[in-house]
């Protein structure tokens, strides 16, 4: 038992104070607003304190504190990405990860498990070599192994998947890890509270205000703010506010859908993926299943649940562990994701002078916070470009130049 | 307790006694039993540890809320999480609690309830995270939180799936579900109807309340029976969530049915709520429902001497329920003020405006006794004033829920209404209607006219959608005569805590406050932090006394604070049920047996198999595919390529459609020729290729590559539905089976199984023609993907292995030889032919193949095209090239090894293999433009991280001037 808990025991009151401060007002100008109170938005406004000194900034959210996304997906964290821009990008990330918790003195929970991409096919396993080969020249432990290797890190697990597609071999990617992600919007949120920045829950951006190219100001339901800067952070939300200045951009918002089962005693100690059979999976600390498929095939502007997801996954969860058959589902939910043609983010300046765009994080944004709450401080701070983001600024498509991670998105597109 | 005497209506049937371990020790129940109703008549007062302190725990609800009950059961395996409150009573059945170390009653991990207080809300965010120490405390964690646990041994199982469809689903068989499903079938509907208990009825065969209660049961029956009559009925069945447009998955004991209806009932009744005292966890307290479940199902006195508490007049039902069952009353205690009693039997100590302070514990944890309090005027309760009552039975009859999830799911807006203080529908979406309880309508006369009403609103929106508004409530008036069912704030402080509000997750009264205190004071995130309504039953039995807590530290009211989304499932459902027989098409070309005889080892190709290569006794893998690739080069072989897409197209703008879809020119192409085409997508990407043959000036018949013909076809579709142009496309894959002949011999092997003239001048390459063949109407197209003399020949599925037959019986002389996709991949890797997604991935656009001569340009439109007109412009990011390995002794590269030049990546190989007609190993690699030129080195790193060393070369490494696939005939 930690000492540090003792206190809980001999202090008569709770001892412990807010994690974020209630403010009755929005001020009436702020350094920097950053729209969206998840992950993304919270990082980037607390690296903008820790790290730039900008501590007049507002973070406004029009739900509660990691509502979004950051609450709804399943928590995996690596950095076996195919591109040398998305590589140096989520290896920068997954160092940040690893800091993290001691970094905010919050459980985050970061939990090293190891990470399967499991190859059924000939051409699958040709991808997790040119993976593994671009991971390794950047000093990242990725491996291609074969089926017997798979076998030893999950030996409960049915090899041939029930027939269908036996398992050739995999991508190991030994920094794989989970966490639990409510926390680290909390930690972030806290950490930024503490260096001033203020964040407004239940305030919904109505307008933004832009005089010759310029931002001027943010319009709220709870009133007119005073900005140069703007940072959108807001995932499937992200083409309102677009649309409220008139950028265009290449995003399409599909459902991401993922479910829970019931409590089981831990035996699903690695992360795994199986693109063939649309599944992803890991055992939380609190011993619940956390299981992924794939994007569903249509655009759509809600969080509402399908019941073929759950058939088409539980099928394959069945494929893959047939031993599960009588464990039960407890609950399903919905994001939505915001994709990109090439599966690569949309970060950075845009042609709207002070406006800057933390989107496009589709189905791969949880595992890029730290990351992306860095680089975009930067960017915000400096008005420039972070260098780890110039592959994937909006104009990059303008100008042909994309930045292809269609082969290491672990869900199905 | 013990059984009471045989009564109308149990559920068991005592002539059929079963007998069962529960712990390791055996009992024996009857027929009829659950497995907590059993262990309940055989006097187990502890049948489960609690999630985090490990507190003894027994039944609370006996209706699928137990989560503190919940038990491995094993029978030939075991299985996790089973809930013993409603789980029927088996032979031979073996139960143990879920989440003890050693046993029920000596759990070690009891232990855990000392730490208690150094494990406040949230503990596990604010300590055990130094980096050196978390894995320690990771596994520390691991061995103990989880329930259930997974038996590795069970079995694989997949139910089957049932569709049905009716007018009018009813959700719930109580009294306001069988009104609604009585009025609907009266008005002519197909009904069916869902409930969860083995029985229908609800509560109005168990909450009877002594006087008048039979008659209400005599009501019931005879409404059950109509239903059962008439309606397609699911019992021991629940809905596990409401979908778009009416479509909800009935989870039957042994499979889903999904069921579309036109119309939706949700009578799915109220949760009874728990009020929160000291130690209101323990066994023998339970809901005041659970009592009546206990004594007229399952004849079983809940306890010998009870305390109720009561706040509305179900306590009173419950208590003159246990009174007519013989069960000593030691008191009611009613949270509510003077003059708000009901009838009790007479001599039962009433005792007004008194609260519980706490529940007393026996030395197994079990309730001994309460002590009662007078209410304070703010609500509070005066401990100093407490007075012990000695009982082994505590009813709470204090509030309820609505069971709305399906409601939240369809779109329902719920509100909170103050009267009833209970979130009631206050508008549903067209076709969806509640009624009875999670209506908000209590007392068994109203819930029975609000379901009438429901019925046969449903029934008409079913005859004529829109002809019912089912977004205003129309049960203002039954909603009146509820009375006050549930208590605004049943909830009380005690200054040593153990007063629950989530059993699932051990939450005390104090940690909401304190979760409050740390910022987490807003639902979602209360939620989220405390954990609150994340355990197996979701929070029916917390979320409104949280949303209450809540609002109370807020000073605002429940309304305010709303409630958090309630997703599916209703209640948790197996995989298996989930899953069910689980589809993976599969697809068999008509040769498939012919492969078989000929010893194919085979490959997945999509959703096909083919055959990789065909083994020869007593040669390697290697050797045979070299002895095919042989054969082609230097006489004939035939390969299955009926997996390619193959798709036809008629109409007037056929041509003009191929103008827009594909790479290359179709303006002047004649009748009876092909094209090869490349298919872009609107970045220029290249997504798929094939070979489009012209059979009439309106008819058109190509390929696509074997995994893209449902695409091509679903994006041809979905191009022409937006163009309008007049096309009509069919996708003829299946239809027909497709052969390539290839080899120097090949026209010799045709020429006597066709009459058609095959000479180079009237069938040249890249002619297409329709012909009979073998005595089969076929259409023959001269391609040269292997770079050889060649003819594909399609002819109908059904004539398949005569013609493979045909062609191995004339091709005999010739040395004919079937051959594989790995034989195929390396002939065609010799010419320098590109396969669509291994030698281009997600990114690579047209202009990066070097194919320039397919891309025309100066068409006037190609999907794609302005793109590459953009591109065109600007610097290339990579090229496809081939090479030959330098040194091949020092080491052989494999697909996706990468070119490094100045220590960063270069490019990759994406084909690479060795070629015995070149005499060197040879491939294709996609590069930076600098290394893209002819000779130019490429280093490449292979396993090891060694380097080897390659020159770019011209391509075709074989025939440079594609003379054998043109080549005439002999003399």
């Amino acid at each position: 038992m930690p000492w540090r808990l003792l206190r809980f025991a001999l202090s008569k009151k709770h001892p412990e104070p807010r994690m974020f401060r209630a403010h009755a007002e929005l001020k009436r100008s702020y350094d920097v607003v950053i729209i969206g109170a998840g992950g993304h938005g919270l990082a980037a406004a607390y690296y903008l304190a820790r790290d730039h000194g900008i501590t007049n900034v507002a973070v406004l959210e029009q739900g509660y504190i990691g509502g979004g996304n950051t609450g709804r997906n399943t928590t995996i964290i690596r950095s076996n990405y195919l591109t040398p821009e998305g590589a140096k990008f989520y290896d920068m990330s997954v160092k940040l990860w690893q800091d993290l918790s001691e970094d905010f003195d919050l459980n985050l929970f970061y939990s090293n498990r190891g990470h399967y991409t499991l190859a059924h096919t000939d051409s699958a396993m040709r991808t997790m070599r040119w993976r593994a080969e671009v991971n390794k020249h950047y000093g990242i432990d990725s491996e291609v192994v074969d089926a017997a290797a798979v076998h030893k890190a999950c030996p409960m697990m049915d090899l041939s998947c029930n027939g269908h597609a036996p398992i050739l071999g995999a991508l190991f990617h030994a920094p794989g890890s989970i966490a639990r992600h409510d926390a680290v919007a909390w930690g972030y949120g806290r950490g930024a509270d503490q260096r001033g920045v203020e964040i407004h829950q239940q305030t919904k951006v109505t307008g933004i205000e832009i005089v010759a190219g310029k931002v001027k100001g943010v319009h709220t339901s709870r009133g007119h703010i005073a900005t140069s800067k703007v940072l959108c952070a807001v995932a499937g939300s992200t083409p309102r506010i677009t649309k409220m200045i008139g950028i265009d951009t290449p995003l399409f918002i599909h459902p991401l859908q993922a479910m829970v089962s019931e409590p089981l005693k831990p035996w699903l100690d690695p992360i795994l993926v199986s693109g063939s059979l649309h599944v992803y999976v890991s055992q939380t600390a609190r011993g619940e299943l956390v299981m992924g498929a794939s994007l569903d095939p249509y655009e759509l502007h809600n969080t509402r649940s399908t019941f073929d997801f759950v058939e088409g996954l539980s099928s394959h969860m069945i494929d893959m562990f047939p031993f599960l058959a009588d464990v039960k589902v407890v609950r399903q939910w919905a994001g939505m994701a915001d994709m990109t043609p090439d599966f690569a983010p949309l970060m950075g300046k845009t042609e709207v002078e002070g406006f800057y765009l933390d989107a496009g994080w589709g189905t791969w944004g949880f595992k890029a916070t730290p990351a992306s709450g860095k680089t975009m401080s930067y960017t915000v701070a400096n008005d420039r470009n972070h260098e780890l983001i110039e592959g994937f600024t909006l104009d990059r498509f303008r100008k042909y130049a994309p930045t292809g991670e269609k082969g290491a998105a672990s869900v199905g597109h | 307790m013990k059984r009471l005497p045989p009564q109308a209506g149990e559920w068991i049937d005592r002539g059929k006694p079963l007998r069962f371990t529960f712990e390791g020790i055996g009992y024996e129940g009857y027929a009829g039993d659950t497995i907590s109703s059993a262990l309940l008549a055989a006097g187990v007062r502890v049948l489960g540890r609690s999630f985090k302190y490990h507190r003894p725990r027994s039944v609370l609800s006996l209706a699928n809320h137990d989560v503190n009950a919940l038990m491995q059961v094993s029978s030939c395996f075991s299985v996790p999480n089973v809930r013993a409150d409603v789980t029927p009573l088996a032979e031979g059945l073996r139960a143990t609690a879920v989440n003890t170390i050693g046993g029920v009653a000596r759990d070690r991990a009891r232990f855990l309830e000392w730490l208690a207080p150094f494990l406040p809300v949230g503990f596990y965010y604010k300590a055990f995270h130094k980096k050196s120490q978390f894995p320690f405390w990771e596994r520390v964690f691991r061995r103990t939180t989880g329930l259930g646990t997974v038996d590795f041994s069970a079995r694989r199982k997949g139910s089957p799936k049932r569709y049905a469809f009716c007018d009018v689903l009813v959700i719930g068989g109580g009294p306001a579900g069988l009104a609604a499903a009585d009025a609907a079938l009266r008005a002519g509907a197909r009904v069916a109807l869902v409930d969860e208990n083995p029985r229908l009825g609800g509560s109005g065969l168990y909450n009877l309340g002594g006087a008048d209660g039979e008659r209400q049961a005599e009501e019931t029956r005879r409404l059950a029976a109509i239903a059962a009559a008439g309606a397609v009925v699911y019992v021991s069945s629940y809905a596990a969530g409401y979908y778009a447009d009416h479509w909800v998955p009935i989870v039957t004991p042994g499979h889903v049915v999904k069921m579309r209806a036109r119309a939706v009932v949700v009578a799915t009744g109220a949760y009874e709520q728990p009020a929160v005292f000291r130690n209101n966890d323990l066994p023998g307290v339970i809901l005041a429902s659970a009592a009546q479940r206990m004594l007229a199902r399952y004849s079983i006195a809940p306890c010998k001497r009870a305390v109720v508490l009561a706040a509305n007049d179900d306590g009173y039902r419950a208590a003159r329920d246990l009174a007519a069952h013989g069960v000593e009353i030691a008191a009611v205690v009613d949270l509510r003020g003077a003059n708000s009693r009901g009838a009790v039997p007479p001599g039962t100590l009433v005792l007004e405006g008194h609260g519980i302070h706490e529940a007393l514990a026996d030395s197994q944890g079990a309730l001994r006794g309460v002590r009662v309090a007078p209410l304070a005027r703010d609500g509070t309760l005066d401990g100093y004033q407490a007075r012990e009552f000695e009982c082994d039975g505590l009813l709470m009859s204090t509030g309820w829920a609505g069971a709305a999830p399906l409601l939240y799911q369809a779109g329902a807006r719920m509100e909170f209404s103050a009267e009833l203080q209970q979130f009631v529908p206050a508008a549903c979406p067209p076709g969806v209607y509640a009624a009875g309880r999670v209506n908000g309508v209590h007392g068994f006369a109203q819930k029975l006219r609000d379901g009438a009403a429901a019925g046969r609103a449903a029934a008409a929106q079913s005859r004529k959608p829109g002809s019912v508004d089912g977004a205003a409530p129309s049960c203002r008036q039954e909603r009146a005569q509820s009375g006050m069912p549930s208590h605004p704030y049943p909830i009380f402080a005690h200054p040593k805590g153990r007063n629950f509000v989530d059993f699932d997750e051990d939450l005390q009264l104090k940690d909401f406050f304190n979760a409050a205190q740390e910022g987490f004071d807003n639902i979602e995130l209360m939620k989220r932090y405390s954990t609150v309504g994340m355990g197996p039953s979701q929070g029916k039995h917390s979320n409104m006394n949280a949303i209450r807590v809540l609002a109370k530290i807020l000073g605002r009211t429940p309304g305010e604070v709303g409630s958090t989304t309630a997703r599916p499932m209703f209640h948790p459902v197996p995989m298996s049920h989930l899953g069910g027989r689980g589809f993976m098409p599969e697809r068999a070309t008509p040769l498939e047996g012919r492969h078989a005889a000929a010893s194919a080892v085979w490959m997945p190709a999509g959703q096909w198999q083919r055959p990789e290569y065909y083994a020869v006794e007593n040669q390697t893998r290697e050797a045979a595919i070299r002895a095919e690739v042989a054969a082609v080069r230097g006489a004939v072989g035939v390969i299955d390529v009926g997996t390619l897409g193959k798709i036809e197209l008629f109409g007037r703008d056929a041509g003009a459609f191929f103008e827009r879809i594909y790479t290359a020119k179709f303006a002047g192409m004649k009748v009876g020729s092909t094209r090869y085409g490349l298919m872009l997508d609107e970045s220029g990407v290249v997504i798929d290729d094939g070979v489009i043959a012209r059979l009439g000036e309106e008819h058109f018949y190509f390929t696509t590559t074997t995994t893209g013909s449902a695409t091509v076809y679903r994006e041809l579709t979905r191009l022409n539905a937006m163009w309008r142009m007049e096309v009509g496309i069919v996708n003829v894959t299946g239809h027909f089976a497709a052969i390539n002949l290839a080899g120097p011999r090949s026209r010799e092997v045709l020429a006597p199984l066709t009459a058609l003239d095959l000479s180079e001048a009237t069938f040249p390459y890249l002619g297409a023609r329709e012909a009979q063949v073998a005595g089969l109407p076929a259409r023959l197209l001269r391609v040269g993907f292997v770079g050889e003399l060649g003819y594909e020949i399609h002819v109908p599925a059904s004539g398949a292995a005569h013609l493979w037959d045909q062609l191995m019986k004339t091709g005999a002389a010739h040395g004919i030889r079937p051959f594989g996709v790995e034989a195929q991949r390396l002939l065609r890797l010799e010419k320098g032919h590109i396969i669509v997604s291994q030698d281009t991935d997600g990114v690579t656009n047209a202009l990066e193949l070097g194919m320039d001569w397919a891309l025309k340009m100066d068409k006037p439109f190609f999907v794609g095209q302005r793109s590459l007109e953009a591109m065109g412009r600007l610097p290339r990011k990579q090229a496809l090239v081939g090479f030959t390995l330098d040194e091949p002794d020092t080491g052989m590269p494999k697909e996706c090894h990468l070119v490094i030049e100045s220590d960063e990546p270069a490019g990759r190989i994406t084909s690479i293999a060795h070629s015995p007609a070149v005499g060197r190993v040879i491939g294709l690699a996609l590069v930076a433009p600098a290394l893209s030129k002819v000779g130019s080195t490429l280093n490449i790193r292979i396993d090891g991280g060694r380097m080897v060393r390659a020159t770019v070369s011209e391509t075709p490494f074989y025939d440079p001037k594609n003379l054998r696939q043109k080549q005439p005939e002999t003399a």
